[in-house]
Formats: structure tokens, sequence, C-alpha cells
């Protein structure tokens, strides 16, 4: 199938309207070539992960970009950076100076190009960075991509560095996959009526239970039978995890999501082609990879806030803490976005965490290479997602256990079991 | 005497040298080392080969978004792919070497196969394909 560019796009592709037009257009137009769309529909906002410093490619790319005029057709909402401006110290220059230098000077690119600065994996959690039902949008990072789909019915595909920005100059994206209707249809069901009480009471539920959507459905759209609510903490954290776990870029909970009131709305009545019957040994199995280690390892972090703290995590945890002390050899971070931090600036909540020991960092994440600053041994988290990437990634023993038992672990100064 | 190979181009041509083909897809993003052109994914059945020069055969990346900037990154360094065959239509290999191309003028060519060529190509093997409009 080829799809039919009116002039405008003939024109931005044609090199008339300078290199960055005819660059963003190509990349566009081979994306509507490669998915077969026969045309293109408007977005109304992009999040993008372009502004993550990923080598001197991307620096190179931000620079062609703001040389050559390029303008952004949409609100466009900027994904974590390698950095964090408010806390230098997490990552200090010596460490990595290309790097850490690369990723200051992307970050001011686009703002540069106007990119309005949030610098966060859950923009979903500040008015300017959550869509509406049924809105064509450009995601790019994947637990926000799933949110945007599953949680709020905003209509994205998971789109890769240069392709995301490049949608968001040109204001439009390829009609294909979660775009369309038929895209969206769940053909995988994922039964719960198997799971224990127990297993339905685990405070870790929503981490597993994503785990395990990603394992069974890899990229296929499924639907979840049998989960009596879900926040929106709970609906992060599925996505984050079910993204991790096997590229999920929608899912559906029957009776939760907005695209799903029963399994039928879901899978537009037609019978589905997989189905999963959901136990606690799923479950357990997850778990059990999340932790990559036995012994007595000697804590030395805790790491929370993948993807990004809510207001309302921030309140669980400063109650769990309760003015305590975390111990002086534990190094806590707990990540999030400049937008959030305002808000428990006025709740006074950076002050009390501040002086619990706690680290509040803003703008990036801790699982990134180079590693934080004290993330250099045994770290507990009460994410699957940081769990599963920082075993690879930042190469450390890690522990997966509740947000109650990482922030006891913290005060205690040892992993708590 | 090099093998002309058929297919549909994704990223126009041309292509003329030696394969390395990998069994399963890989994520350039944390799979892939684009300071010295290594697959350096330890579940990846080819860890350590070097795809540096080479008309690389592969069934398509997965993972996503940090995959075309990295691919990107090894052309710019001159340790990446000469060119790439597939077999499934790949929009971050393309963007990858759609934007390396006009950042850096380094083409890295990628041709659709069907299964059946894929198949038949061997390591170390000569190929070409000459140069047409790309799709």
């Amino acid at each position: 199938m080829t799809v039919t560019l009116d002039e405008q796009e003939q024109r931005w592709l044609s090199g008339a309207d300078g290199k960055a037009m005819q660059l963003a257009m190509q990349l566009v137009h081979a994306a509507a070539q490669v998915s077969g769309a026969s045309r293109f529909v408007p977005i109304e906002m992009a999040h993008i992960n372009s502004c993550h410093y990923s080598g001197a490619m991307s620096l190179d790319f931000a620079e062609f970009l703001l040389a050559e005029g390029a303008t952004l057709a949409v609100p466009t909402h900027t994904n974590a950076s390698l950095i964090s401006c408010s806390s230098p110290g997490v990552r200090p220059r010596a460490t990595s100076p290309d790097e850490i230098d690369g990723a200051r000077r992307v970050m001011e690119i686009y703002e540069q190009l106007g990119c309005s600065s949030m610098w966060t994996c859950a923009p979903y959690q500040q008015p300017e960075g959550r869509p509406g039902f049924g809105q064509q949008i450009v995601g790019s990072e994947s637990n926000a991509v799933g949110f945007f789909n599953s949680a709020l019915g905003a209509r994205t595909n998971k789109y890769g560095d240069l392709l995301d920005v490049s949608a968001a100059i040109v204001g439009r994206v390829p009609e294909a996959g979660l775009h369309t209707d038929e895209g969206r249809r769940a053909t995988h069901l994922l039964d719960l009526s198997g799971l224990s009480p127990g297993s339905l009471a685990d405070a870790n539920l929503p981490h597993l239970l994503g785990a395990v959507l990603g394992r069974e459905v890899q990229s296929r759209v499924g639907v979840i039978d049998g989960l009596a609510s879900a926040s929106e903490d709970d609906l992060k954290a599925i996505a984050a995890a079910a993204a991790a776990f096997g590229g999920v870029d929608l899912f559906h909970i029957a009776g939760i999501t907005p695209e799903a009131p029963t399994v039928e709305a879901a899978t537009q009545g037609v019978a589905p082609t997989h189905r999963t019957f959901v136990t606690d040994d799923h479950l357990e199995r997850v778990r059990g990879s999340l932790t990559n280690v036995d012994g007595d390892e000697p804590l030395r972090a805790v790491c929370l806030g993948t993807p990004h703290f809510s207001v309302t995590e921030f309140e669980a945890a400063a109650a769990l803490l309760g003015g305590r002390q975390i111990h002086p050899s534990i190094t806590m971070i707990i990540t999030t976005s400049r937008a959030v931090a305002t808000e428990l600036d006025l709740r006074d909540l950076t002050e009390a965490f501040t002086q619990s020991g706690v680290q509040v960092v803003l703008d990036t994440c801790t699982y990134y290479t180079p590693r934080p600053t004290g993330v250099d041994g045994l770290t507990m988290t009460n994410s699957a997602k940081w769990a599963y990437y920082a075993q690879g990634i930042l190469e450390i023993p890690v522990a997966f256990a509740s947000l109650e038992r990482c922030i006891e672990s913290a005060v205690a100064g040892r992993w708590i079991r | 005497m090099s093998r002309s190979l058929e297919g549909t181009w994704l990223v126009g041509g041309p292509i003329d040298g030696e394969v390395v083909r990998l069994e399963e897809p890989l994520s350039f993003w944390g799979g892939f080392d684009a300071a010295t052109g290594t697959v350096i994914d330890r579940t990846h059945p080819q860890v350590g080969t070097s795809l540096t020069g080479k008309v690389v055969a592969m069934p398509g990346s997965k993972g996503s978004s940090g995959t075309p900037g990295v691919l990107g990154e090894s052309i710019r360094r001159g340790t990446g792919p000469a060119a790439m065959v597939v077999t499934k239509t790949d929009i971050n290999l393309v963007a990858g070497a759609i934007t390396a191309a006009a950042l850096y003028g380094t083409p890295c060519p990628i041709l659709l196969v069907d299964l059946a060529e894929f198949e038949t190509l061997v390591d170390g093997e000569a190929v070409i394909a000459p140069s047409e409009k790309t799709l």
C-alpha cells in the first residue's frame, strides 16, 4: 500500500521548507510505508524520548534540528533525562564528562526547540501531559505509551528515537496499529479467577501482574478479567512492568479501563485467540526473577520512583516512614517530576523526606548508566521495571519488595525479608 | 563472484559486501556496542559477533525507543553495518539509517527479502543488490 501525500507533505519532502522539515517528513513517510498505512492522522500532543542523550548522534540530530529551524506542530513534552538538573551529584560530571555534557546540551536544545520541560516518564501525572480519551498522540517511553493507551484511552504506537520528534514536527503519524479501532482489539484473555485471596491482596500485585501480562501476551493486546479495582498508581505499575517484560503498548482491564466496560467490548465481540489462566505460580515465578541475590549481602541503597512517583505514592511513603531517619549507611533515592515535586513542596513533604535522609531526585531515573552515586551494591526497589532493567544495566544485586519492606529496610540499614 | 539478492528497498542501495547472519532479532539499545561494533546481548546466541562493515542479515530489531540512535551512532563511528537484509519491515532500523545518511552522508542500505531468500544466506558469503528506487 502506498500513502498518498498532500501538497504540504510533498513540499516538506522536497526540501523546499528546509532540511529539518525534509528529514522529519522522510522519517514519518518511511514509517507510513513500513506500516502499510494509506494515510496520516493529525496528532494533538507528543511525549518524546529523542531528548534523552544516547550517544553523539542524538546530540548531532538535535543540533541539526535547531540549526535548520525546526518547529514543533503540537505541544511536546520531554521524557526523563540522563541527568538531574536539581541534583547534579547523583551523576557527577567527573564520572563521564562526555555523556553528562552531551545530556545537558541535548536538554537545552529541546527546550530551545519549544518542548515543555517536563523531564518525566510519567507525564500523565500532570494536566498538560494527560491526553483525553480518543485523542491521537505520539508516545515513546514504554510505560507512558501503555498508560496513555490503556488507562486514558488515548491512541499511540510506541515511537522510537528520531521518529517521535519528527512526528511532533510534522504534526502527524501514519494511520496504523493502535491509532485504529481494529489495532486496539484484545486478542488475548488473562483470567484471574484462579488467583488466591492472598495474591489478590498482595501489595506488589500490580507490578507482578504487569510482568505476567508482558510475558504471556508479548506484543499482542490483552484483556485482564477478574481485577476488582485498580488505582492510577496500580495502572502505572502494570503498564511499566508489562512493557518491560513483553513490549505491551496497550492492555485492557474489564470494568476498569475506558475501552473495556466488559471483556466483550475489549475483544470487540470476537473470540480471543489466546487465553491464560493466571495462577499464584505465575506471580511467584515472576517475583523470583526480580530478586537476583540469595545471601546476606549488605544493603547499600533503596531506589523508588520508576516510573516517577506520584503525589499519592509520596504520601504513602511518608506515612510508612513516619518521620524516622533512614540508616546512615543507606542511599535512598526517590525519583519524580518537577510538577510532582512542586505539589510536595506545597504539602511540606519534600522537607520531611530530606530531613529523614531521603533524596528526592527530579528529571531522571536511577537505572540509567552511569550508576547514581551510592547505588553500587545490593539495592531494594518496589518497582518490577526497575528490578528488571537494573539487574542487566547496572549489574548489581537487586531485591524486589513491597514499599513497606523497602522503607523498613532503609531505616534498619539491612535487607529485611 | 557475488550472489545477487532480490527484495524491496526500505532504505536505498546498492549493497556489495560480505554477509553476517543473525539468527534472532537484536535490540541495538543495550544489545549492541556502538564503540566496538559487536553484539553484547548475553541472551543472544551470537553475542560477541562483529557487525562492522558487514551486510548484516537479521530478522529485525526488538525493543524499541533506543535502537535508532544506537544504530545511527555506530554508522557515525564507522563501526556499524555496511548494509542490512531483513525479513520484516522495521521502522527503528530504517529511521536510524535514514538519519545517519542525512547527518553524516554514510549510507546503510536496508533490503527487505522473503524468508526463503534469507535462509539461503551464509556467513562470509559475498552478496550484491543493485541500486533501485526506495520503497
